[in-house]
């Protein structure tokens, strides 16, 4: 379904996320601005109730709005239910009571319709809630995401023991990569037929753990996996590689230094072997292909309602996962291909007779707001950083979209890390700025044309000068960039 | 081990601010996301929105110092201690100070963040005299 969706669209060669991690990366989807615009700055950090929202601008359009998987503008862990995300499935009616609630923005960040799930059935969201009353036999399935102190677990499963796989006994259809589908569909079916609608479809998965049905995982023999190009098959390639790096590569590899929430804190990276590589990679296969026939249920029903030709389909991830590259799994403040190339796909409605093209040049998952409201034929508000995305590269060119911007800040458990990433259309230019192991003159500098694997760190090579120079500057115009921002957010949970 | 502290500087008295957080029994009114407990002798037990019961021992409810300690002792935490001590600046001028310690760290952190908006509601609480001796 997504090379059909593909073939028939747009698709975005280089699509860049804001953030590399979930909250940030999906509050720039929703506010159009940068993490350092809207304040969700990292992960634990909750968007602020009166963020902006494109949900509330198509809502006040007239258009029916939903949000059906994985939101994540606020924490997941939340014992004191602070926090609408995790109360909508208790309360099981709108968050009226709440005071920011006008009765115009929508029930929530101007959605009408929320149902949340996430990864696996812990917490107090609908999917959770709907699993242990309908089949609570089936949650032990299912991997435990944290541990008993309450990181994300490093306990490994499957035939290798590789982290966070589990062959999850749950029947397929209980899965929440088709619960998310068969809520989707259900409502598409509830709506009126002549009435505009936006829907925001957030499968959780593709993501760790790697629990997937395991009546599903012989779609993809491990063994048969190749090993990712960027997998460097010897320890001593390994370390190479990542000498070149700034500091927390290494330290995180060898086990001595753990930079964020977001990676098993007992986990060492070097420990992993190839098999484990296989393994995850064919279990994250199985996940994408789930979704992919996921996605071909809801299109065929919105077929069914005759909208087929009207509806724009924009396909895309809030972040990349390392799957092995440089011997990594998981993510961090690792600003490379393997977290922040994202697929992205737009089919436009057919009524608008698109031309299929592919966008090669840099696009940024900050644009997706705006490009909403082009769609709906609504003005981008001033607050949206991002320009509606180009239709082909004519259109990008004229439109300058020449360099995309990656931020990255986290301040966790003593640990403090700050990087700022820009990727144009031949370079990778990464800065750390001072923090717990940077001191503020480490970077990176990769020329994609010669080392599309972000392999030769020429940060220090003075051929590049002038074009460190260069993007040095590009860097520093995108921090200084005109427009108000939020105060920062306040970090109230690890994730 | 993770230690954690919040603080805030409110226009009111120490003791205006020491009378809002003194009795253990009135943390529903000030602790968002606390909806009611249970207090019997130098134990609490507390529960919160998300319907989690967290047993606490209070181990410290000091008047003249304005200093009030306790701890967590559900089996999740290998160790906790909450700390709050409000300190008089000047004449309607106070300085409120909430501290979390705990193992593991990450509860810590969930703990602490929750202490941000019981500063909140103490602030506004002690600056509109919505408080009973």
């Amino acid at each position: 379904m997504l090379d059909r969706l593909a073939s028939e669209g747009i698709r975005y060669e280089r699509a860049q996320p804001t953030s590399v991690v979930c909250m940030p990366s999906r509050a720039s989807m929703l506010t159009g601005q940068f993490a350092s615009t809207h304040g969700a700055w990292m992960n634990g950090v909750p968007l602020a109730i009166d963020a902006p929202s494109v949900a509330e601008t198509l809502h006040d359009a007239g258009y029916a709005t939903a949000l059906i998987g994985k939101a994540h503008f606020e924490p997941f862990m939340d014992p004191f239910g602070l926090y609408a995300e995790n109360s909508l499935a208790s309360l099981g009616v709108p968050t009226i009571e709440q005071d920011w609630f006008d009765g115009r923005r929508g029930v929530h960040r101007g959605f009408d319709y929320l149902e949340f799930a996430t990864h696996g059935v812990m917490g107090a969201l609908h999917y959770a809630k709907w699993m242990r009353e309908q089949h609570p036999d089936a949650i032990r399935g299912f991997y435990q995401v944290v541990d008993a102190d309450f990181n994300v677990n490093a306990a490994g499963g499957g035939d290798t023991n590789a982290p966070q796989v589990k062959y999850n006994a749950v029947p397929r259809e209980w899965y929440h990569t088709d619960w998310v589908a068969d809520r989707t569909i259900r409502w598409l079916e509830e709506q009126e037929s002549d009435r505009d609608w936006f829907c925001w479809m957030s499968f959780p998965d593709p993501h760790h753990p790697w629990d997937p049905p395991k009546s599903e995982i012989g779609r993809v023999p491990w063994r048969d996996v190749p090993l990712p190009e960027n997998y460097p098959r010897s320890a001593s390639e390994r370390e190479s590689l990542l000498d070149q790096k700034a500091r927390h590569w290494r330290l995180w590899y060898d086990g001595r230094l753990v930079s964020n929430y977001e990676a098993p804190a007992k986990w060492v990276p070097a420990t992993m072997t190839s098999d484990q590589v296989r393994e995850v990679n064919a279990m994250n296969a199985v996940e994408v292909e789930l979704i992919d026939e996921a996605i071909g249920r809801v299109l065929a029903s919105i077929e069914r309602k005759g909208w087929g030709d009207d509806v724009d389909v924009i396909f895309t991830s809030d972040h990349g996962e390392l799957q092995g590259d440089f011997g990594l799994l998981f993510k961090g403040p690792y600003h490379v291909d393997g977290l922040m190339r994202l697929p992205l796909i737009w089919r436009p409605a057919r009524t608008t007779t698109p031309t299929p093209s592919v966008v090669h040049a840099p696009v940024s998952l900050v644009s997706l707001a705006a490009t909403f409201l082009e769609i709906a034929g609504q003005s981008a508000p001033t607050w949206v950083e991002g320009a509606a995305l180009p239709i082909d590269d004519d259109d990008a060119s004229k439109r300058s979209f020449d360099a995309t911007f990656t931020e990255w800040d986290s301040s966790i458990f003593g640990v403090d890390v700050h990087v700022r990433t820009v990727v144009t259309n031949d370079h990778l230019y990464t800065e750390y700025q001072p923090g717990t192991v940077h001191d503020g003159s480490e970077g990176e500098l990769y020329v994609l044309s010669d080392d599309p694997l972000q392999r030769v760190n020429r940060f220090d090579d003075p051929a590049t000068v002038s074009v460190r120079a260069s993007l040095a500057e590009q860097l520093a115009a995108h921090e200084s960039r005109p427009g108000d921002r939020a105060t920062p957010g306040v970090l109230m949970a690890p994730v | 081990m993770a230690s954690l502290r919040h603080e805030r500087r409110i226009a009111a008295d120490a003791d205006t601010v020491w009378r809002v957080v003194r009795r253990p029994e009135s943390i529903p009114e000030w602790f968002p996301g606390i909806v009611s407990c249970t207090v019997e002798g130098n134990l609490r037990v507390i529960t919160t929105a998300s319907g989690l019961e967290i047993p606490e021992e209070i181990l410290s409810n000091d008047d003249a110092l304005r200093h009030f300690a306790y701890r967590i002792t559900a089996p999740q935490y290998s160790f906790h201690l909450g700390v709050i001590d409000v300190f008089q600046i000047a004449p309607g001028d106070s300085l409120c100070v909430y501290s979390t310690t705990a193992i593991p760290d990450t509860l810590a952190l969930l703990i602490a963040g929750g202490t941000l908006g019981a500063l909140d509601e103490i602030q506004r609480l002690a600056e509109t005299s919505l408080v009973g001796s």
